[in-house]
């Protein structure tokens, strides 16, 4: 074989390994019934891929030889250590058994394997910081170190919680399945959760460097993607994707080229994702077709209201007020009623939604959210109450901890001062 | 696998019961029972004193340490107890799920360790 041939299949594993690896791994996973033997497994299986390949052609099915082979070297490395250590004797065994009892291998059990993986992965009987970190190893397969960077941590964290949720889904029994009809929504609902808190520390933009955000917010849409094609029939998972799409598709405006915050009535709708904002608004209608219209397709509506709107004033306010009177049936906590308040302002004045935000305010679970008082300052200059604006900024301002968010708050009061001189 | 179905829930809900509802909650429980010893998934069960009987004990450099009390104050007690069989945790959390403690209380699935066959014991 000449190193042409060597170097094209040396190729060809690499790409197979970008798109199938973590398939191949999910299968193992099933077949030998522990992660870290699938893990060296999936390594053993690629290593003879490398060597097979370029004499013997690559594989009509890469997917199935893989797991194939990856199966036999986890066998055959149980056999050589049983020579040391008399309990792999046992293990090789049931590794052969379990061999002999598997089915014919398909690419329709192999997608189901790759459900079973990110089920597992996000057990509600995981933690969600535990659910994250390892949905992004095992899944994703981000390694440890960008996990870390991601989430502000070191390696050391993140390797130990990682392994402590493999113990964990080992010692209290955490099967490798696909949930049952009863458990789905649940269930479901801890994934989606899993996907939704990984985009947003890539788009919310509190912590790390730009470069590792925007990984994860591809991860995110990529892995909302993945769910929808196994889990068509899931409005929530197809509304997950729209919301994720159309605050995807204002990356590009969201902060000034100075790195400031511009908020949604600033920002220039040309430059938005018009790609993006179209297909999560197919997804939204696909969701609210399917009957179980929960928190993230309403999310998801308001959301596609608010990206094909050109302007505030040509948004369909009215509607999105609505929709927060949905919202907050199903999720009735003060931050949805919050932001169904400003709704209301631009739907029946400003001095509706003050009304509202002062009767959320008194309550005192908001008090020290500092949005909470920068829209209350904002109704306020609406009103042309400027001091007491004035106020409710500075109260702002002293809760806010980013310091963009200060910069944009020192700026609204700046405007407002001026205004008041001009008077 | 083994699971140690922990129920705490607040003694006082118990104190402040009329009897009939009382009634109605341990026929639940009985019912509870039944069902799952028929299917062989209970393997055991009891309930609890209240904990103004617990005594905890310590030995620290040989010396016993006895103290009226349960280890922990809070605002939950352990009232009760299931061992039940299950394929796995699954199966362990819809079982959990029907204690009726469940509803108002909460109940800790814990997994039994379990050793391997010593010999002679």
């Amino acid at each position: 074989m000449s190193e042409g041939d060597t170097e094209q299949a040396r190729a060809v594993v690499e790409r197979v390994y970008r798109t199938e690896s973590r398939r191949v791994l999910a299968s193992l996973i099933r077949l030998l019934g522990d992660f870290d033997r699938a893990e060296e497994a999936l390594h053993d299986a690629f290593a003879a891929a490398l060597q097979q390949w370029p004499t013997s052609g690559v594989p009509a099915n890469p997917r199935t030889w893989l797991v194939s082979a990856g199966r036999f070297k986890a066998i055959d490395a149980a056999r050589r250590s049983a020579r040391f250590d008399a309990s792999q004797g046992a293990i090789a065994d049931g590794l052969e058994l379990r061999h002999a009892a598997q089915p014919e291998l398909d690419d329709e059990s192999l997608d189901d394997d790759w459900l079973r993986l990110i089920f597992t992965c996000c057990h509600p009987a995981l933690s969600p910081d535990a659910r994250i970190a390892l949905t992004l190893r095992e899944v994703c397969d981000l390694t440890t170190e960008q996990v870390a960077r991601a989430f502000l941590s070191t390696p050391p964290t993140i390797a130990q919680r990682i392994v402590r949720a493999k113990v964990k889904i080992r010692d209290a029994g955490i099967p490798y399945t696909i949930p049952t009809r009863a458990d789905m929504p649940e269930r479901l609902d801890a994934v989606l959760l899993v996907i939704y808190l990984v985009f947003n520390e890539g788009y919310a933009a509190t912590s790390g460097d730009a470069v590792v955000r925007t990984e994860l917010t591809r991860e995110a849409i990529r892995l909302g993607r993945l769910l929808l094609e196994l889990l068509p029939e899931e409005g929530e998972v197809a509304a997950l994707l729209a919301l994720m799409l159309l605050h995807d598709s204002r990356r590009a405006t969201r902060a000034t080229a100075s790195g400031e915050i511009a908020l949604l009535a600033e920002q220039d709708g040309s430059l938005w994702d018009h790609g993006e904002i179209a297909e999560g608004a197919r997804l939204v209608e696909h969701a609210m077709r399917t009957g179980r219209i929960g928190s993230y397709a309403v999310q998801a509506a308001i959301a596609a209201l608010h990206a094909e709107a050109r302007s505030a004033e040509a948004t369909d306010w009215a509607q999105i007020a609505g929709l927060y009177d949905v919202l907050l049936r199903i999720e009735p906590t003060p931050i949805v009623e919050l932001n169904r308040a400003v709704a209301v302002a631009m739907r029946d004045g400003a001095a509706a939604g003050l009304t509202l935000v002062d009767r959320i305010l008194e309550r005192g679970e908001l008090a020290s959210y500092h949005l909470a008082h920068a829209a209350r300052a904002d109704l306020l200059a609406r009103i042309g109450k400027r001091a007491e604006a004035l106020a409710s900024y500075e109260q702002a301002r002293a809760l806010a901890t980013l310091e963009p968010e200060r910069r944009f708050l020192d700026g609204r009061m700046a405007t407002l001062r001026e205004t008041n001189e001009g008077r | 696998m083994k699971y140690l179905c922990l129920i705490y829930e607040n003694e006082q809900n118990w104190a402040t019961m009329s009897k009939e509802e009382g009634d109605a909650i341990m026929g639940e429980y009985f019912a509870f029972t039944d069902t799952y010893r028929k299917s062989k998934q209970v393997l055991a069960g009891d309930a609890l004193q209240p904990i103004s009987t617990a005594t905890t004990v310590r030995v620290r450099n040989g010396k016993i340490s006895t103290t009226d009390g349960p280890f922990a104050e809070t605002r939950e007690q352990l009232g009760g107890y299931y061992l039940v069989d299950a394929r796995d945790l699954n199966e362990a959390i819809q079982i959990a799920a029907k204690i009726p403690a469940a509803r108002t209380g909460s109940i800790e699935v814990r997994p039994i360790v379990e050793f391997p066959e010593r010999d002679g014991g």
